[in-house]
């Protein structure tokens, strides 16, 4: 589905990635895991189209999106549920959720698609009306979740989902990635808690300073020695 | 005074606030998404008078339609002046966008002397709007009914199209947001061209509106009214429609009162709005209805 070529960015005088290539397989969980600074959001960032200065090939679907304004992204099936959540805390839940519908037309389609997100997440049912700056951390994780998936995404892309969420949150989030990946969304997810995301991961691939160093299936890269070492706690 | 007088004064000071209103929503509507003060929206302002004046002498169009064309020209001056002059300075300092529009600023007004002459123009009224009514011992003009009520109806299809379309969402959200607005497939360069099309429109009718309560046109008569403006748009808390309206009236509501009550300060008028924005902006910068100034995180 999404493929990566020799991807470089560059911010100012800074390399950030130095010739990126990996590979998103439809219908699976793929994450990048590392350091802060590593280049993992650059990535996602750059598949976005929030990213200027680049060069290399990314291919969605064969077709080479470089270049492409994040709004034409979106109507091209990416979506992205950028890092701290960044819902709009002045609108309703209900606004922040058709904001995600914004390329859509299709009414049906669209209220088939809330029900579905209520169905995830039975807490935004009941604050429909409230403002999105009201809700918890974990209630505006699921909103942004949410607002992601009403564009009706092929790929999902995720920044961090589980950043500053109590231990019960963040497992209660990646049960739900799981949920909406079974549901035949494709996810590529980006993550500091390690573990968790190979847990729940297809193929997992470890960036270092710009650069790929390591990848493997989720399950292969959690009995690394290596991995263990650097991201795992030993 | 007696309270015949004194209401009076209150139907000009509604009327004027209508005006300095409809301009500063367009001062807010600007600040709220890009955070620059478009130093040329009291142009667009003179530009709708002109294009009344231009569509009746010149073109013999019939006065509704003339109207009707001058707001939609002055809407597309707006967004021209963005396309031009704003956007390809969007990533650019916030400073350089503000230098931008002082020059836009200049240089239209310095056009229409060139275009239009320095000399003023009478403007054409229909009778209608002018023929002084009596309701029992008070005597107005048409105007000072028509203005406010168009004021009214103008604000209140603007706050619809803001709180009830899928584009107003999109502005709510751009406000907050640019680049998390544009991950939900906003085009945000459109949506700003439509801020600047409907803010310009609404200076422009308070600009056709202002030449026939003032029947004469010139091309710096946008200038005053844009600072007074501002400054009742920092007033309502700049960024808030509602606020720019209620800024205007305020403003609208000081300058006429002051003058009929203490008529020896007359000469004074203009000062009262610097003075009240100096006086704003040591007690409560973020106006009456204005949000607390967040840094983003």
């Amino acid at each position: 589905m999404l493929k990566i070529e020799d991807l470089h960015v560059y911010y100012g005088g800074i390399h950030a990635l130095k010739g990126l290539s990996l590979e998103v397989t439809d219908g699976q969980i793929v994450t990048l895991i590392g350091a802060n600074g590593a280049g993992k959001s650059s990535t996602l960032r750059s598949i976005a189209g929030l990213v200027k200065n680049r060069k290399g090939k990314i291919l969605f679907e064969g077709q080479n999106i470089l270049g492409k304004t994040p709004e034409a992204l979106v109507g091209m099936g990416i979506a992205m549920c950028p890092e701290g959540r960044r819902i709009l805390p002045h609108l309703t839940v209900m606004e922040n959720l058709m904001l995600g519908a914004y390329i859509r037309n299709d009414r049906d389609g669209i209220s088939k698609d809330l029900d579905w997100v209520f169905e995830l997440f039975p807490r935004l049912k009941e604050r429909t009306w409230q403002k999105g700056g009201t809700l918890s951390g974990g209630e505006q994780q699921m909103l942004a979740l949410g607002r992601a998936l009403m564009s009706r995404p092929k790929l999902l892309m995720l920044d961090e989902p589980s950043l500053g969420l109590a231990p019960l949150l963040v497992k209660e989030v990646f049960e739900i990635i799981r949920t909406i990946n079974a549901e035949g969304k494709t996810v590529l997810l980006v993550e500091q808690n390690a573990y968790a995301a190979l847990k729940v991961a297809h193929y997992a691939y470890v960036l270092e300073v710009g650069e790929i160093v390591l990848q493997g299936t989720g399950e292969a890269l959690i009995e690394n020695p290596k991995v263990r070492e650097a991201y795992l706690g030993g | 005074m007696s309270l015949d007088m004194f209401i009076q004064h209150l139907f000009n000071a509604l009327t004027l606030g209508s005006l300095y209103g409809l301009i500063a929503i367009g001062y807010t509507m600007v600040y709220g998404i890009l955070r620059l003060i478009n130093f040329a929206h009291g142009d667009i302002f003179m530009l709708g008078a002109y294009f009344v004046f231009f569509g009746v002498t010149l073109t013999k169009l019939p006065w509704g339609i003339a109207v009707i064309l001058a707001v939609a020209l002055s809407a597309l001056c707006g967004i021209v002046i963005d396309r031009i002059a704003y956007r390809p300075l969007r990533d650019a300092p916030r400073i350089s966008a503000l230098i931008s529009a002082i020059g836009v600023s200049f240089f239209i007004e310095n056009l229409g002397l060139v275009v239009f002459t320095g000399l003023p123009k009478p403007v054409y009224r229909p009778d209608w709007l002018v023929e002084i009514i009596t309701l029992g011992n008070i005597r107005i003009l048409p105007l000072a009914l028509i203005v406010p009520a168009i004021a009214f109806a103008l604000v209140m299809g603007l706050l619809w199209i803001v709180y009830k379309t899928k584009p107003g969402l999109a502005m709510r959200s751009i406000s907050k947001d640019i680049e998390t607005t544009r991950l939900m497939g906003v085009s945000v360069d459109k949506i700003i061209a439509l801020t600047f099309g409907l803010g310009s429109a609404l200076a422009a009718a308070s600009g056709i509106m202002w030449a026939l309560r003032y029947p004469q046109i010139h091309p710096f008569m946008g200038v005053f009214p844009g600072f007074k403006a501002f400054i009742a748009a920092v007033l309502g808390g700049i960024g808030s429609i509602q606020g720019a309206m209620i800024g205007g009236m305020l403003l609208g509501l000081i300058e006429i009162m002051a003058v009929a009550f203490f008529p020896a300060l007359s000469g004074y008028r203009d000062a009262f709005a610097f003075i009240l924005l100096i006086v704003i902006l040591l007690m409560k910068p973020t106006g009456l209805m204005g949000e607390k100034l967040e840094e983003k995180v």
